[in-house]
Parts: C-alpha cells; sequence; structure tokens
C-alpha cells in the first residue's frame, strides 16, 4: 500500500471527517502567535489541527517549549495579552447545541460555562490547584455549588460521589492539602476537574515530578474517565505515561504537529514515521538512549522549511520547502514502517 | 570514595527525615539511589553534597572525614563536589545570564578571570549555543537552564557528582543529552557519580548499580 494513493488518501480523509462529525473537540489550523516588543514575533503554534472523539485519549507529546502547553491555554482562552489567536476549536456542545468555537468564545463565556464545566481540568500540580487552608471536602462542596446549582443538602453527598468516582477515600475528605500524599493530592484534584460531568477532560502533564507507580496510577484513573465516555487531550513529555493509556499520539516540534498516529503502531515495532517522533523514542533509556543532537529552534526564528531539518539525519535540499501533513505526517521523507 | 556513614538529617532536630541512613560511593563508580518522592532521598543528596548539615552520623571524602560544619561544610571541601538539583529556575539566580551562572563557582571562589575560558569549554559540552550564553533564565527553556546548571556543577571539575532529579522535568531527548553529558565528564575525569531519582528504568541504565533507599536504612526495629 502506497499512502500517496489517490484512494489510500481519500479513505483517509473520509475518516478524518467521520471522526470530525462526532468529535468531542475538532481543532483546525490553530495558530497562536505572541507579539514581542520591536515587532518581533514568537510563532507558539502554527495550524495545528486534530479532532477527538468521545472515550478517546489523544496525547500531545513534545519537549518543553515545543508549543503543547501553549495549544491548551489557547484552547482555555487562558492566553496573555500580546497572544493572537487564529482557527477554529470547536467543542461539541451539550443536548442539542450547536458547537462552541473555544477560539471565538468571550472571557465571560469560557469562565461560566467551558472552564471546570464542560471542560474538565487536570492539572499539573494539584498543591496548587487545591486551596491549602480547606479542606477536600469544603472545596469539593464549593465547587459543586458552583458548577452545578445542587441545593445545600444534596451538597454532601454530591462531594462524595466526586470523591468515589476520582477514587480518593472518603476516611479523607476532612484532611488539608498538605495532610495528603502526592497521589491523594492528585486524586482529589482529578475529583475537583469531574465535578462538571465534562465530556472533554484536559490534562497538562499531569504527572510531572510523579514517582513511577503513581505515574501508572494516575494515568489508569484518566484512563477509567475516558473509558466512561469522556474525550481526554494529555499534555505530555512522559512517553512511557502516553504509551500506557493514549489510543493515539500527537507530536508537536516547533510549534507543529509533524505526526499524529495510532498509538500502538507509534509505541510498537511499526514505530513512528517522522524522524524527530523517532529521534524522541530512541532517546528513551529503555531504547537506544541516544539523544537527538543539538536543540529546537527559536520560535521566534523559524526557519522557512523543516524546522527540524539542521538536527535531521534524512533532510535533502527539498526539506528547506515546508512539508505539509500527509497521511498523519508532515515530512518529505517519512520512513516506512520498520515491521 | 564518598563515604555516609548512619546519617541521620532533616529540618527540625526532633523530627529528622530519616535516621541512620548509609551509602558508599567508591572513586569513579557511578550509584543510582532509587526512591520514592517525599522519602527524605534528597535530603541525603543535600547532603552528600555538604549543602546540609547532618544532625548525626558521619560524612567522608575522599578519606577526610568533613567537619567544621556550619549550616554548609566548608567551602574548600565543597568544590570537590558539583550538584544539580531537579528544579532549574530555583536553582538559578534569576538575574543572571546563563554564562554568569555556569561561572558563578569560579567568582564565588576569588578565579572570575578563568570564568570566560571555562565557559567557553564547558557550553558545548553541555550543548549550549554561544547564543544562548547571554540570555538570561526567563528567555530560555527548562531544557536549557538546566544545561547551564549541569556546565556549573562542572565548573571547578569536581572529583563527584551529586545529580538529584536531574531530569525529572525533561522531555527524553533531552534526558539522554544530558545523561550523556555527565558521563563524557566522568570519562574523562573520573568523577564519582551519586545520581538520585524515582526513575528504575533510567537509573539503571545509566548507572553501575542502584540501590534502593529502603537498603541505605537501618533495619525496621532498631530505628
Ligand atoms: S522534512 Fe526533511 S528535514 Fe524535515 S523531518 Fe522530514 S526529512 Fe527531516
Amino acid at each position: 500500500m502506497n499512502a500517496a494513493d489517490p484512494t489510500v488518501l481519500r479513505a483517509l480523509a473520509a475518516v478524518t471527517a467521520e471522526r470530525a462529525e462526532d468529535a468531542v473537540l475538532s481543532v483546525r489550523d490553530l495558530t497562536v502567535r505572541f507579539r514581542l516588543r520591536g515587532g518581533r514575533s514568537v510563532a507558539a503554534v502554527s495550524d495545528a489541527a486534530f479532532d477527538l472523539g468521545a472515550g478517546e485519549c489523544l496525547a500531545l507529546v513534545g519537549e518543553s517549549g515545543c508549543g503543547k502547553s501553549v495549544l491548551a491555554s489557547a484552547l482555555l482562552g487562558l492566553l496573555p495579552g500580546n497572544a493572537e489567536t487564529s482557527g477554529t476549536a470547536l467543542l461539541e456542545g451539550e443536548a442539542g447545541a450547536g458547537p462552541t468555537d473555544l477560539l471565538a468564545a468571550d472571557e465571560k463565556t469560557l469562565a461560566r460555562t467551558v472552564r471546570g464545566r464542560r471542560v474538565g481540568l487536570v492539572p499539573q500540580s494539584p498543591a496548587g490547584h487545591l486551596t491549602p487552608v480547606r479542606t477536600v471536602r469544603s472545596q469539593l462542596e464549593e465547587t459543586v455549588r458552583a458548577l452545578t446549582g445542587t441545593p445545600r443538602r444534596a451538597r454532601r453527598k454530591a462531594a462524595e460521589d466526586a470523591a468515589e468516582r476520582a477514587a480518593f477515600p472518603a476516611g479523607h475528605l476532612d484532611r488539608y492539602p498538605h495532610e495528603l500524599s502526592g497521589g491523594l493530592a492528585q486524586r482529589a484534584a482529578t475529583a475537583l476537574a469531574l465535578i462538571g460531568d465534562a465530556r472533554l477532560l484536559l490534562a497538562d502533564e499531569p504527572t510531572t515530578g510523579l514517582d513511577r507507580e503513581l505515574v501508572d496510577r494516575t494515568v489508569d484513573e484518566l484512563r477509567r474517565h475516558v473509558d466512561e465516555g469522556r474525550g481526554l487531550l494529555l499534555i505530555t513529555h512522559d512517553l512511557a505515561a502516553a504509551a500506557r493509556i493514549a489510543d493515539r499520539v500527537a507530536v508537536m516540534y516547533a510549534g507543529r504537529i509533524v505526526e499524529t498516529a495510532p498509538a500502538h503502531r507509534f509505541f510498537g515495532p511499526a514505530g513512528p514515521r517522522h524522524p524527530y517522533a523517532r529521534g524522541l523514542l530512541d532517546a528513551l533509556p529503555d531504547r537506544a538512549f541516544t539523544p537527538i543532537p543539538g536543540m529546537p529552534p527559536e520560535l521566534s526564528a523559524l526557519p522557512e522549511g523543516c524546522a527540524f531539518a539542521p538536527r535531521c539525519p534524512l533532510a535533502t535540499d527539498l526539506c528547506a520547502t515546508r512539508p505539509e501533513p500527509h497521511a498523519g505526517v508532515a515530512c518529505h521523507h517519512p520512513e516506512h514502517p520498520r515491521a | 570514595m564518598l563515604e555516609l556513614d548512619t546519617v541521620t538529617a532533616g529540618y527540625e532536630r526532633r523530627a529528622p527525615v530519616f535516621r541512620g541512613a548509609s551509602l558508599t560511593v567508591a572513586p569513579g563508580e557511578s550509584v543510582g539511589l532509587l526512591g520514592p518522592s517525599g522519602c527524605g532521598k534528597s535530603t541525603l543528596a543535600r547532603v552528600a553534597a555538604l549543602l546540609h548539615r547532618p544532625d548525626a552520623g558521619r560524612l567522608v571524602l575522599d578519606g577526610t572525614e568533613v567537619r567544621a560544619w556550619r549550616h554548609r561544610a566548608p567551602r574548600e571541601l565543597r568544590t570537590a563536589v558539583g550538584v544539580v538539583f531537579q528544579q532549574p529556575r530555583t536553582a538559578a539566580d534569576p538575574r543572571l545570564t546563563l554564562a554568569e551562572i555556569i561561572a558563578e563557582p569560579l567568582r564565588a571562589t576569588g578565579r572570575r578571570a578563568e570564568a570566560d575560558s571555562r565557559v567557553a569549554e564547558l557550553a558545548p559540552a553541555v550543548g549550549l549555543t554561544a547564543d544562548l550564553l547571554t540570555r538570561r533564565p526567563h528567555e530560555v527553556s527548562d531544557g536549557q537552564l538546566q544545561r547551564a546548571c549541569l556546565a556549573r556543577a562542572l565548573t571547578l571539575s569536581p572529583r563527584w557528582l551529586i545529580c538529584d532529579e536531574m531530569t525529572a522535568m525533561l522531555d527524553a531527548s533531552t534526558t539522554a543529552a544530558l545523561v550523556a553529558a555527565v558521563e563524557t565528564y566522568r570519562a574523562e575525569t573520573g568523577a564519582g557519580l551519586l545520581a538520585v531519582g524515582h526513575d528504575r528504568v533510567l537509573l539503571n541504565r545509566w548507572c553501575d548499580r542502584t540501590v534502593e533507599w529502603k537498603d541505605c536504612l537501618p533495619p525496621k526495629e532498631t530505628r
């Protein structure tokens, strides 16, 4: 099978269209520029496109500074004032209502109906997300009140239910955040994220600094929420965590998604097709443990062509023009599957 | 030899973080210390780096017991040990350029004149390009700043390196690059390494041997 074959491309396009139709989140042409003094600008995210279905986990992976966290902030309307955003990010509407374009929505809409309600946020550092002077129970009840308007007498039960959904032990509800282990703090934060019963969960580096066992437990719990029908956008630099729960993987490099692939192919014997993605996997300590030479380019001074070219073993003259994404890979010389 | 002999340490005398921990690293050896977060292994790393005075027990560095601790050990001893922490953002002065961060130990020991040549040697060894050296921490990524922090640890050519979760915040490629830079330095100088972390796969791949935190402590009954 040749990936450039028109019938194959048509079939792929049809799959993509179908995905977009029942997507919880459908992103097209998402571009973020930061204007700096002196007329310079930083191309933080360029032409990002992906769909995320219900019951699906998409892992967005890449190194720090590649634009993946900026992308998440753009979806939530949390970018600083000097950011310019274009493109669309359609969040599925509730109960038959039409979708909301997160990039066009005003702050009031995002604050009142999106963040925490239709999009549940699993934070990077649970410590920063929990209020130190209040018990977990009181924070859960407060969030239940704010998000669901549950009457006072039903709040206690609703908070306990939320804790149970996140596997947070009822016996610890009356503790303060500093009395919790890292794992329990992460569960408390996840319980908060689940209260609005959002169909879309967004987790930005939820496992940073956690022990491997805790990473496994945290992502397994997230997976459970996906299996209940939520869509999860997992933003991470932890490839092992991505391998454990993702259905699909999107790799970001210098602000662009350079490859999107099913996780079983990406992490399996066939491997990724983009040279950067291959390099990233080969750097893992249980693989070759060899770094990709050099460093990523400055987002304020990107080359005209492929941004990976200075580090790429396969670069040719052709790579001086930018490769458009094709069958999930943006590369002039994608590698053929290894198996 | 770097020897920690039944060391007790913490931040409150009455409630030490751990009691009686022992660990030895032979010259030129690399040892991974594996333990869950919050177990006290970072405090042990600070003691081994001569940055935190133990409440009890001995620290012997190349045959000499470290004495005359204030909060830290005397500076002449500390120059034998380079240390890299998990969080480059809290470990680097935000007002300094990366070149100044790398040269800090030379300035602190009155050897400012050597700064330029030493920075020029170290920057390529940790993969930093010249244009990054004039920037300040907020103008570079976590990975780039951590490269500078590793270079700073190598500035005085220490015989011992302590890396406390050096790569926990970093992506796979930057992790492999920093570990390769440490190993190149060790191959050239014969320096010993204590790498503290929670990632078993990484420590097993990186170090000559990996020890479990619980095996550094005395058996339960006597604690
Ligand atoms: S387009 Fe060229 S330089 Fe870029 S990743 Fe592909 S082969 Fe390498």
